[in-house]
């Protein structure tokens, strides 16, 4: 049993014109066998959080706590935050020349797993959880991202998640440019891995569509830098009707 | 795979006749001499037809003089020789040459066979060559299989030592062999290497420099190419205090094919230059160049430094010449500074094609960021990387013992400087 708890989440970036806060003070909290969706408009911080708990060096954290278990994960490089069970599954992976993903993905799953994977084992593992995700074989020799049209970047992005098997996954946008084919796929993948495993999963999305594939436990809507309203996946079918105003409109003015 | 702070695309392209030119967009002219180089281009066995280097000389611009230890101005004298072995094979297992076609002769400077290559373009090679007491000379008359290269190996005259040195590789007509030329040990080197390949002949070779760290060699290779000869030429600089290498191309007849590859990897203090010039003279003559250099500086200290010049000429005879040129260099650390300076002068607009195309970019850290997201340490993220960025160039060598050869002395490095 795992828990994630994000606590009064202050962050900002810098900019031209000087330190920029994005994230005002967020409450979040997801344990095992739990998956919360965030929703929000444009802009509104949600791939800031997720880089902020994998630990991107372009946000600093002014002020909040994220806690794994109780661990501080904030004083964890970033590959410590992934070797302790967290995954982030970006909204806009990285190429990575010259580094083939096999090789990427062995690299990986030594890391995490703390040794390496016995070679038929691995192999069989790999395969099988490619042919899961309809990813051809051939990617296994191509190099990380490089060249991967938006929806074969994603379902790397999920492969990757079966094969480290974390505790809490942060999964950005994950259904974003997928076709319907591959929604499915790629939900199937997530929900493949949530019924072998305890994960939670935080799930940042812009669509209900992909929330009738991947089931929430509660539904976030995030707006201007923090959590606006908890509730449960009613909550999604509201804002798919009447939109963001709501919380928009009616909140507090941020200083200019 | 670089964020690129700086691209290159310099020099003269001038192309009556409207040839196909493919060259990287966005490229702008960056400090590009005057008078391309060849114009003014003197090549003698006579060092005193060349003037003492003073450095502001198109030739010597890049090299710090004072760490030249006197090859420049005829203040070293030579109190040390090079050693050199040729063996067949690799490694423990490899054998001496005898009864095969392959022949290791020494001789002195007035053997005829010598200038077969080229001829000394600078004063340190023309010290070298007026200078040098023994030179090595292997004739391959056979044409050998890949799993029997030939190792040549060249070690230093020894730590506060100097000596020049003059190696020719022959490859006879139709003649084969695949070289590793390994060059190691301390001191002071000043050295004319000719790669005479004759009509039909193939070769591919390594050339690695990996000196020890008080290290200072200047060499010269002059590589010929016979009709329908085929060169690989992959130059690998690891070591050194200093070294420079200019390697020239001259095509003898049509049908010429070179691949010439480089990489280099440079840290704290080392300045590593290389200056190549292919001189597509007669027709229908193929040639790709594709160096890659990293460079990263001493913690908290010195610089790296590495220099690359690309000068192709195509000559008014060089009608159907094909050619692209390409250098990219991956700064690991702020303290590095990598000059590129590509230059492509076109005399006839009658070409297949001709290119280059120069980056240098800093390491990213959005690349970083995304393996060490998997859980991968930064040291091994930040290999990773590199092997990454110098892939290509390795999966270019076609023979997999040459490749594991290089790809082993890469892993060294790396461990190393500690990337
Ligand atoms: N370097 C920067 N300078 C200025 N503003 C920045 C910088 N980096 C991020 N921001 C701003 O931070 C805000 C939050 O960005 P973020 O990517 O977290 O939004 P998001 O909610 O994920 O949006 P989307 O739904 O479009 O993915 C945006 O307004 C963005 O422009
Ligand atoms: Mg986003």
């Amino acid at each position: 049993m795992s828990t994630l708890e994000i606590r009064d989440l202050h962050v900002e970036v810098e900019t031209e014109s000087g330190p920029k806060e994005i994230l005002r003070g967020v409450d979040l909290t997801v344990s095992s066998n739990e998956t919360h969706a965030i929703m929000g408009p444009n802009g509104s911080g949600k791939s800031t959080l997720a880089y902020s708990i994998a630990g991107h060096p372009k946000y600093t954290v002014t002020k909040g706590q994220v806690l794994l278990d109780g661990e501080d994960v904030l004083e964890m490089a970033v590959d410590e935050r992934a070797r302790a069970g967290l995954f982030l599954a970006m909204q806009y992976p990285v190429e990575v020349p010259g580094v083939s993903m096999s090789n990427f993905l062995r690299s990986a799953a030594t890391a995490t797993r703390g040794e390496a994977p016995k070679v038929r084992h691995w192999v069989k593992e790999v395969k099988g959880a490619m042919s899961d995700l309809d990813i051809d074989p051939a990617f296994a020799e191509r190099s990380v991202n490089e060249g991967f049209s938006g929806g074969e970047k994603k379902r790397h992005e999920v492969l990757q998640m079966s094969l480290l098997k974390p505790k809490i996954a942060v999964l950005d946008e994950t259904d974003s440019g997928l076709d319907v084919d591959a929604l499915r796929v790629v939900s199937k993948g997530v929900n493949d891995y949530k019924a072998a495993s305890d994960v939670g999963i935080l799930l940042i999305t812009h669509y209900t569509r992909v929330l009738r594939y991947i089931a929430p436990d509660k539904v976030h809507v995030f707006v201007n830098g923090r959590v606006a309203e908890s509730g449960g996946p009613e909550l999604a079918e509201e804002l798919e009707t009447n939109g963001y105003e709501r919380f928009t409109g009616a909140k507090e003015e941020q200083p200019a | 795979m670089t964020e690129p702070i700086a691209q290159t695309g310099g020099g003269t392209t001038t192309a009556p006749g409207a040839p196909v030119l493919d060259v990287d967009p966005g490229i702008k002219t960056a400090s590009s001499p005057k008078t391309a180089p060849w114009e003014e281009r003197h090549t003698s066995y006579d060092v005193e037809s060349f003037e003492v280097p003073r450095g502001r000389e198109e030739q010597w611009r890049f090299t710090p003089l004072r760490r030249l230890r006197g090859l420049h101005d005829g203040s070293a004298s030579a109190d040390g020789a090079v050693a050199v072995s040729v063996r067949a094979g690799f490694g423990d297992s490899a054998t001496d040459l005898a009864g095969t076609g392959t022949r290791h002769e020494t001789v002195g400077r007035d053997d005829p066979r010598l200038g077969d290559g080229g001829i000394p373009a600078d004063r340190v090679a023309a010290q070298a060559w007026s200078s040098v007491e023994q030179v090595h000379v292997v004739t391959v008359n056979e044409a050998r299989s890949d799993d029997e290269p030939l190792t040549i190996t060249v070690t230093g005259p020894g730590a506060g030592e100097t000596a020049y040195a003059h190696l020719q590789l022959r490859l006879e007509h139709h003649a084969e062999a695949v070289v590793v030329l390994d060059h190691r040990g301390s001191g002071t080197v000043a050295a004319n290497t000719e790669f005479v390949v004759a009509d039909g002949a193939k070769l591919e070779v390594v050339e690695v420099h990996d000196w020890a760290d008080d290290a200072v060699y200047v060499g010269a290779q002059h590589l010929s190419v016979g009709r329908d000869a085929t060169i690989r030429h992959t130059s690998v600089t690891l070591g050194g205090d200093l070294v420079r290498l200019s390697p020239v191309i001259n095509y003898r007849a049509p049908g010429g094919d070179v691949e010439l590859d480089g990489l280099y990897f440079a840290d704290g203090g080392q300045h590593f230059e290389q200056r190549l010039l292919v001189d597509h003279s007669v027709e229908n003559c193929r040639s790709r160049v594709m160096y890659k250099g990293a460079l990263q500086g001493a913690e908290g200290g010195t610089a790296a430094h590495t220099v690359w010049i690309g000068d192709v000429l195509i000559r008014k005879a060089a009608e159907g010449t094909d050619t692209y040129e390409l250098n990219r260099n991956l700064l690991l650390t702020d303290n590095a500074r990598a000059d590129s300076v590509p230059n492509l002068e076109i005399e006839t607009g009658e070409i297949l094609g001709a290119g280059h195309a120069s980056a240098t970019g800093r390491f990213d850290d959005e690349q970083l960021f995304y393996l060490m997201a998997r859980g991968i340490p930064e040291a091994q993220a930040r290999r990773l990387v590199v092997r990454g960025f110098f892939g290509e160039v390795i999966q270019k060598v076609r023979v997999p013992a040459l490749r594991d050869r290089l790809e082993a002395a890469i892993e060294a490095e790396l461990e190393v400087v500690g990337v």
